[in-house]
């Protein structure tokens, strides 16, 4: 293929704006932390398995890819976040629409709910795991109970936004119910149920590591334990960046759907 | 020679009869609406004219079937709910629906085709005169262009019944008028039944076969005037000796 003489004047007029302006903070900010980083591990005499160098960290790194270690493990946990977020989402959106739609019902329930939020999950996390085990499943319910209340507040706080005039218009052409579901209230109320979303996809994260750190024989939170007691500490580092790339990733997720549904808030 | 005047004897399409609307409120009801009796005849366009506050809107709503009445009732010959276009105070868009999706609203809903609905919404962008906006978000909309999107979403699924709550009301000068005589237009081929609330004497004398004035709240009729003026009604309409006349009484019922 023969490219244009142009062509790399243009291809670097339209991404070096864009680098300039929002890769090169980042990659410089990253690059002055690994450089501290670095210089005190090295000359504060602070010992290897108390604050390991980056190279060690990323050797150890290297080591966990090559021998797929960290792969298995990441796929336990990123399941475990998947799972709990299908399932916690889906329920409290659910529910939430029905509070929403029913002063009643909202009456009835909203004591329990509150209540059941002055549980922290991080104290039950024990009970969860003796009654079901182990397991993915007890972590994914632990995931699902964390994200189930910041999603279910933004679907309530969402359907309840949506204007009485658009009501009144779906009425007046004799619209379903469905109908009014599907073009009004999901599409009205998006933007508060995604802003609840990022909050929950950042708190799952936390929901299943906190559950394997209680008792797992897999996934990151299985590595933490085990860098910490081996004083494998370069280990311990790999999996808290594993962790937060995941957090990220998930919050990155959110932010594209946000961007792909929400053009018209501008 | 007088074209399109309307025989007298069509038949009655909307009765009306001693409708009330009470709003419970803290204190004690608001009186919006105190016993309002009248018909619109089939196809004949009639405008509600009335200070601020004397029920115009409560009256379309309650025809629209957005809110019962709290005594009295209306009935639309044929029994059921008529389709309805409404065009409400506001212009009431989709935010996150360009202007082609929310006049194809009512389409929509009615699971018309899409070949078909595309070249009704293509007609009606040419009527409103917004051609060039089709994919425009309402936030890049002007008032008046958002109305006019409105109008149109109104029109779309050649509705029964037109009820319209001061849509020309944030236009300007200029585009109302040429509104006032697109819509005269469209009552007149396709055959509408329109009942518009106003604040001008004049629009609802270029546009209405009757005009019915509401009080002071709670909203009465203190005069049904039939509009007795030549169509197709131009311009210069407002120069005829009539024009004046019923404008004078108008003006002389509303103060
Ligand atoms: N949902 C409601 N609840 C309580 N009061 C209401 C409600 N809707 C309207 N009202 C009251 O009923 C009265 C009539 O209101 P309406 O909107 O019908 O007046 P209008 O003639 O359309 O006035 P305008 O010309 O200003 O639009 C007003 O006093 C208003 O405050
Ligand atoms: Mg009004």
């Amino acid at each position: 293929m023969i490219l244009r003489p142009d062509f790399s004047r243009r291809f670097f007029a339209s991404v070096l704006p864009l680098m300039y302006k929002r890769l090169l903070p980042i990659v410089f900010s990253a690059f002055v932390f690994l450089l501290a980083w670095s210089l005190v591990a090295r000359y504060s005499g602070i010992p290897n398995f108390i604050l390991p160098s980056p190279l060690s960290v990323w050797t150890r790194f290297l080591r966990a890819v090559n021998d797929g270690s960290l792969a298995y493990h990441t796929g336990i946990t990123l399941s475990e976040i998947v799972l709990g977020l299908i399932a916690g989402v889906t329920i409290a959106t659910i529910l939430g629409y029905l509070l929403a739609k029913s002063r009643s019902l909202e009456k009835i329930l909203s004591p329990y709910i509150v209540a059941s939020q002055a549980i922290p999950v991080v104290a039950i996390a024990p009970l969860l795991i003796i009654w079901l085990g182990d397991g993915i499943l007890s972590k994914a319910i632990i995931c699902a109970l964390i994200v189930f209340f910041p999603v279910l507040v933004n679907t309530i706080v969402g359907v309840r936004a949506v204007p009485a005039a658009l009501y009144d218009l779906m009425n007046s052409l004799h619209a379903s119910r469905a109908q009014i579901l599907w073009k009004v209230e999901a599409p009205a109320s998006l933007p508060v149920f995604l802003g609840g979303m990022r909050v929950g996809a950042t708190l799952s994260v936390i929901g299943a590591i906190v559950g394997e750190l209680v008792d797992a024989q897999s996934g990151l939170g299985f590595l933490l334990r085990v860098g910490d007691f081996q004083y494998d500490t370069p280990m311990v580092f790999v999996a808290v960046f594993t962790l937060i790339s995941l957090a990220l990733a998930l919050y990155g997720v959110v932010r594209i759907v946000e961007n792909r549904f929400l053009k018209w808030q501008g | 020679m007088i074209i399109g005047c309307k025989s007298k004897m069509s038949a009655s399409i909307l009765a009306v009869r001693g409708l009330s609307v009470v709003f419970s409120t803290e204190n004690n009801g608001l009186h919006a609406l105190d016993s309002v009796s009248f018909d619109v005849n089939s196809r004949e366009f009639v405008c509600v004219l009335g200070p601020s506050g004397s029920g115009k809107t409560t009256l379309l709503r309650v025809l629209a079937g957005l809110i019962p009445p709290t005594s009295g009732s209306f009935k639309f010959s044929g029994g059921e709910q008529p389709s309805i276009g409404m065009v409400f105070q506001q212009a009431t868009l989709m935010p996150w629906r360009t202007v082609t999706e929310n006049i194809g609203l009512p389409l929509e809903v009615g699971k018309v085709n899409q070949t078909v609905a595309r070249e009704k919404i293509r007609d009606m962008i040419e009527l409103v005169g917004l051609q060039g906006f089709e994919d425009s978000l309402p936030r890049d909309l002007s008032g008046g262009m958002a109305q006019r999107v409105a109008i149109a979403r109104a029109l779309i699924h050649d509705p029964d019944l037109l009820l319209l709550d001061e849509p020309f009301a944030s236009l300007d000068a200029m585009t109302r008028e040429r509104m006032w005589m697109e819509l005269s237009r469209i009552w007149q081929a396709r055959q509408k039944t329109v009942v518009m609330v106003t604040h001008s004497i004049n629009e609802s004398l270029f546009l209405a076969d009757r005009v019915l004035v509401f009080t002071q709240r709670p909203g009465k009729i203190k005069m049904d005037m039939e509009v007795d003026l030549p169509r197709p009604r131009e311009d210069d309409i407002r120069y005829l000796a009539r024009f004046g006349e019923l404008a004078r009484q108008l003006r002389a019922t509303i103060e």
